[in-house]
């Protein structure tokens, strides 16, 4: 596997790679951007710890809001708050928020194209131990379907600061997906970040591997194993799941003939539904969508859940020799 | 003939005689019945029960200027039960915010005067709203900004009683007494009725002013058609400091039509011709007594 020079990665099997949650990056820059713009507010419902809002809140607390358990009503405060010129952040556990807000953000944000940023944390089966309930893989499909509103899956620490601050710099709606765990960060401040533009980090002629989230590391990974069996894998990050980078797309499914797309979210609604949908009108070809089978999870260790419904570097070099089986006969 | 009789020239001087006032609410009484005439859809209890605190609201209590609807010292108006925006869009109108010939658009295709409002498309509307229990929230937000600015004006959120069976209202009312916003003054358009029926029969909401002073805030209850009472309570909302203010405006749905008053089913339906006819000839009616000072 040879990486993309321009993406200026870190080598996915260095030992040294240090550790970090999308969560932590997300609070990270937004305490970087509180401090060059008094604008910038930032609220959340009873879990600021665990969203990773705590720094803002002891640097800001003139504008942190604790709205206590009450994420329907922290979305229309925030609207409220955007209409009278601050911008604000909020922070939740993505089952509530925006599983539970949903329609405040459609009426109150997305309908004014309200200049809100909703953080939903602990996403997809990466959460494991507090089981099905907290898992939330349906919420990218929630989202991607409002008006105006940007969808944003970092794939690690690095990038999650970066999309905190290209939301910061584009007024409207953002929705940005963050885990809990912890996991290797593999791209560097130098690594380029564009809403919209998917990130191709290692070309390959043989299949192309779509991923988004924590599973972009796992997908590297997989495209190594692969290549030391004569498989050639390229590897993008679709970051911006709102709007598929459509001619990356297709030039990866003209060269490659075969795709297979990866999230930590149920097959249904989100980055796979989204590449579908880009390929179907710019170049339709066979796409093999690995997420969560149209199920709910279950406790237990977080890449444990992950390994046993397939979605880590093993299942998807499993999947990638299927679809070349597929593609010989 | 026009449609909308320009009954009371508005100067953008704050009318301050009740007689003044009534005749105001009459003029957008009548708006609101050609509207939903012409729009032969819309919701007729809530905007005829409500005209005359938004003719105190628009003429008498806020600062506005309808030529810079974003003028940013002005006091921001939320209409959280945004099914009753004919008022609204009336009271607008006669303030100068656009043509009082637009109001004959309602709910058209391509007009700005959409069946329930949106902040997107009309200058001057603070909020997109139709889904209840969120504009509490949304004027919370709006004080929060307010009080972080120091700034002076003011936040003005109309409700309805229904929307308090709305979980999430109550989630608002608990953060305005938390960060004491004494900035914004909510109205409840307490006329008991619903889609479905009567309040107290669909979902009892028993003693709203007792529950909002349980929940921290200055609660006044008020005919929310006495002129002189309804500014009293806004003033004294304004001298309240430390906590929000409730306004529990006890109306008449329907007011000014006979046939309408306090008949649930005249929540989410709009006059036929003949009964628009009825409904104006009552409202001519009552502006003469008006005029000649009965």
């Amino acid at each position: 596997m040879k990486l993309n020079p321009d993406m200026h990665l870190l080598d996915p099997l260095s030992p040294d790679l240090k550790k970090a949650a999308t969560r932590n990056g997300f609070g990270a820059a937004l305490a970087e951007i509180g401090a060059q713009d008094e604008t910038v507010v930032a609220l959340s419902a009873d879990v600021s710890g665990s969203v990773q809002m705590s720094e803002f809140a002891k640097k800001f607390p003139g504008r942190f809001i604790q709205v206590g358990v009450a994420e329907q009503n922290m979305a229309a405060v925030a609207a409220g708050l955007a209409y009278s010129g601050k911008k604000p952040y909020i922070g939740a556990f993505a089952v509530f928020s925006p599983g539970r807000n949903w329609e405040q953000i459609r009426t109150t944000i997305c309908y004014a194209n309200a200049n809100v940023k909703i953080e939903g944390s602990h996403v997809g089966l990466d959460v494991g131990e507090d089981g099905a309930t907290h898992q939330a893989l349906e919420d990218v499909s929630l989202m991607r379907t409002l008006p105006n509103m940007t969808v944003i899956s970092p794939c690690d620490f690095e990038e999650a600061k970066k999309a905190v601050y290209a939301a910061w710099k584009s007024p409207g709606p953002f929705y940005i997906r963050c885990t809990r765990n912890a996991t290797p960060t593999f791209t560097t401040a130098e690594t380029p970040f564009d809403v919209g533009k998917m990130n191709l980090l290692c070309d390959g002629a043989d299949i192309a591997v779509v991923a988004a989230g924590r599973l972009v590391f796992d997908a590297l990974l997989a495209a190594d194993a692969l290549s030391r069996e004569g498989i050639s894998a390229a590897v993008a990050n679709m970051h911006t799941i709102s709007s598929p980078d459509a001619s990356l797309l297709e030039k990866l499914a003209r060269k490659c003939g075969s795709m297979i797309t990866v999230e930590d979210h149920q097959v249904k609604g989100g980055l796979g539904s989204a590449v579908c949908e880009a390929l179907a009108d710019a170049y339709p070809a066979r796409v093999r969508r690995m997420g969560m089978e149209m199920k709910f999870g279950e406790s237990g260790k977080g890449s444990e859940v992950m390994r046993k419904y397939g979605l880590d570097k093993d299942g998807i070099i499993k999947a990638a020799k299927e679809e070349m089986g597929r593609k010989k006969q | 003939m026009a449609i909308f009789k320009f009954f009371s020239p508005y100067l953008g001087m704050k009318l301050e005689s009740v007689k003044e006032l009534a005749l105001m609410a009459n003029s957008m009484r009548q708006d609101v019945v050609r509207m939903l005439v012409s729009a032969q859809s819309g919701h007729t209890a809530g905007p005829l029960g409500m005209a005359d605190v938004f003719s105190v609201l628009f003429f008498h209590e806020m600062s506005y200027k309808p030529d810079e609807p974003g003028w940013e010292g002005r006091d921001r108006l939320v209409l959280s039960n945004g099914h009753i925006c004919p008022i609204l869009y009336s009271a607008m109108a006669r303030a100068g915010f656009f043509p009082l010939e637009e109001l004959s658009t309602l709910r058209k295709l391509g007009s700005r005067l959409q069946g329930h409002p949106s902040r997107a498309k009309l200058p001057g509307i603070e909020n997109s709203s139709g889904p209840l229990g969120e504009g509490l929230g949304i004027a919370c937000g709006m004080a929060l900004a307010g009080k972080m600015d120091k700034s002076e004006w003011r936040v003005y959120c109309a409700m309805s009683d229904g929307e308090h069976q709305e979980g999430s209202t109550w989630e608002a009312v608990m953060l305005a007494a938390k960060y004491k916003l004494d900035n914004l003054v909510a109205i409840c358009d307490r006329n008991c009725i619903q889609i479905d029926g009567g309040t107290e029969d669909v979902m009892p909401l028993g003693d709203l002013a007792g529950k909002y002073r349980a929940f921290g805030w200055h609660a006044i209850t008020v005919d929310g058609h006495d002129y002189g009472a309804i500014m009293r309570t806004l003033h004294e909302a304004r001298a309240t400091k430390g906590k929000p203010t409730m306004i529990i405006a006890k109306t008449v749905p329907g007011k000014g039509v006979s046939f309408a008053e306090n008949d649930y089913k005249w929540h989410g339906v709009a006059p036929k011709q003949e009964e628009a006819e009825k409904a104006l000839a009552e409202l001519t009616e009552e502006r003469k007594k008006l005029e000649a000072g009965q």
